[in-house]
């Protein structure tokens, strides 16, 4: 076991990092706004690639330490090619490692070790709103839900809290319980 | 004119700090806007009393001593009590006096009123937590053919429109104003964000008893792992009834309040709220869960379990399967948005650099950063956890005045 003086140690999350990233933020608030950023090319029929290459944070670019790639396309059932998962299960996996990650550096502030952690999530979702069939039917999600199957030196009421507080900070949650303004353009 | 110390505000803290004040010789004058307890006077809708039981309302120098310790104060009796203490500490007092601008003057501080400009070496400003409600971003956004109303301007049920009600936010005011708005026969959605779920008592006492007794009302400040957070946090779900009722929500719940998750915005005449709604009530079921454990294992440490109730769990937080995420206002009948979002101290007139880029005040445990000599006292969790109820004034009072009386060199404080 590795010194959790100089490493991070337990779940392998640099807490100290982030806890002084956050009162580095008290000073200078600016450095705490980013912009993320994907590019992404259609292929052919449903199926397109994207890329996610660098990112704005802390006053300046950064890159990634590799250009990566995320396809998608629709599946048979729709009467697609089905090379790749569908956007709304990549928004589901969006979720799900978002959730994970938040579990992780919440356990490693905590100090509680994480053995196995493992979210199965499902979204609920009626086609009737994209196929535009039924007006009262929104295209999205209408329930989403994530179960946990945690193991980790803990009590189930500790557990409960740890996923409690992940999903207080995690950003894709927020994305997906809350509205965002969203503007698409031309250029 | 000229004095020692200005105290700006004439509440229970400010009579406190005038207490203190005079006990180590300072001379000092106590400056009011209106009169004694005028916030407690103009500010509170009419059926409010203290979420505190009588024998906890306590300051320095005086103390409950009526025949029902275990009851809580109306407003006109929290009035009634501070001006009591008014009279008892003898404060220099200006009243019918608005304090315009605090600003330095050499190494002292110049408050100009309406009524002449004052200097004095220090200056302690205990005009109130809640001078104005803080209201989120989306209530500009708010479709004007509803009322708004604040919990600062609302008086009872029967003022607001027929109708229904959508009630922002369950901190203490929100839940005690959906309560009764509801049973005005105006239904009430309420919007749930954060909020601290506590039962009225425990195990035979009041739950304030309890956070007394294991100490955790005596936690200091700079030993709270996130201060910003616990200053912020929405006041507990409480309400001070003869029948000592737990006023939680699933209580709204079974009277027929309906719960939706946070108010996230407007569009289009709809109100769309968060569908966080589960895990808010997981977050404040868990906490009071590890409240409850705290408690018992203190019980069990010193030996009283015989001298108690028997521990108990409190169902968890009923949230229907799928909460509206955004409601028509007008098909649905809500005719009145209550906004109980919180409130702010209103530091408007003290033009010196102490603010951090929100405009908040720096200062640490009530010693404002930068500017020696001005203190602040009368915020939530200010020193102690307890800082946010009217007991949890006398020890702040104490070491605030210590720290003056150090600084201006006078009396044995300190």
């Amino acid at each position: 076991m590795s010194d959790t003086s100089t490493s991070p140690g337990l779940n392998g999350v640099n807490v100290e990092h982030l806890l002084g990233a956050r009162s580095a933020l008290g000073e200078t608030p600016e450095a705490g706004h980013f912009k993320w950023r994907v590019t992404n090319q259609w292929l052919h029929g449903t199926h397109s690639a994207s890329s996610v290459e660098g990112y704005f944070g802390l006053g300046g670019e950064h890159d990634h330490t590799s250009t990566f790639k995320f396809e998608s396309d629709h599946p048979l059932v729709f009467a697609a090619e089905d090379n790749a998962a569908t956007p709304v299960e990549i928004v589901l996996v969006g979720l799900a490692s978002c959730l994970t990650a938040g579990v992780a550096a919440v356990a490693q502030v905590r100090e509680i070790q994480l053995r196995s952690v493992k979210a199965t999530v499902e979204g609920d979702m009626d086609i009737a709103g994209i196929l535009g069939a039924d007006p009262d039917v929104r295209n999205g999600f209408n329930n989403v839900r994530v179960a946990y199957d945690i193991d980790a030196d803990a009590t189930d009421d500790e557990i409960k809290a740890l996923v409690a507080q992940s999903q207080k900070r995690s950003a894709v949650f927020d994305i997906l319980t809350n509205p965002t303004n969203v503007t698409v353009e031309v250029n | 004119m000229q004095t020692t110390t200005v105290v700006v505000g004439a509440g229970h803290a400010g009579l406190a700090t005038s207490h203190c004040l005079a006990a180590r010789e300072i001379d000092h004058v106590v400056i009011e806007r209106g009169e004694v307890a005028h916030s407690w006077r103009t500010e509170r809708w009419q059926s409010l009393r203290l979420l505190t039981p009588n024998w906890q309302t306590r300051v320095p120098g005086l103390a409950y001593d009526g025949d029902d310790p275990d009851g809580f104060m109306a407003m006109a009796e929290v009035v009634a009590f501070i001006e009591r203490y008014a009279r008892l500490v003898a404060t220099p007092l200006e009243t019918a006096t608005t304090v315009e601008s605090l600003t330095r003057n050499g190494e002292g501080y110049e408050v100009a009123t309406d009524r002449g400009v004052w200097r004095c070496a220090t200056v302690i400003i205990a005009s109130g937590a809640c001078n104005v409600p803080r209201l989120p971003a989306a209530a500009a956004a708010q479709p004007p053919t509803v009322e708004s109303v604040t919990p600062m301007d609302y008086v009872r049920p029967e003022t607001l429109p027929d109708g229904g009600v959508l009630v922002v936010g369950a901190s203490a005011s929100g839940v005690q104003i959906a309560d009764e708005v509801h049973r005005s026969g105006r239904p009430v959605t309420l919007a749930v964000a954060e909020h601290v779920r506590l039962p009225r008592t425990y195990r035979g006492k009041d739950i304030l008893w309890w956070m007394d007794r294991i100490g955790l009302h005596d936690e200091r400040y700079d030993e709270i792992d996130d201060i910003v957070r616990a200053r912020r946090l929405p006041s507990p779900q409480l309400v001070g009834t003869p029948e000592r009722i737990t006023l939680d929500l699933n209580a709204l719940t079974d009277r027929g309040v309906r719960l939706v998750g946070p108010l996230a915005g407007f569009s289009d005449g709809m109100a769309q709220f968060g569908g966080s709604l589960r895990n808010m009530c997981t977050l404040a079921d868990l906490k009071q869960g590890r409240l409850l454990d705290t408690i018992d294992e203190w019980v069990t440490e010193t030996g009283g379990d015989s001298q108690f109730e028997q521990p108990q769990r409190f169902a968890p937080t009923r949230v229907e399967e799928s909460p509206p995420l955004a409601l028509d206002l007008a098909r649905s009948g809500i005719r009145t948005i209550i906004w109980a979002t919180g409130y702010e101290a209103d530091h408007s007139w003290v033009n010196l650099p102490v603010f951090d880029h929100k405009g908040r005040l720096l200062h640490d445990g009530g010693v404002v950063t930068g500017s020696p000599g001005l203190y602040r006292i009368g915020l939530n969790v200010l020193r102690r956890r307890k800082s946010s109820f009217i007991h949890g004034i006398e020890d702040d009072a104490h070491d605030l005045t210590d720290h003056l009386a150090g600084y201006v060199g006078a009396g044995d404080g300190g």
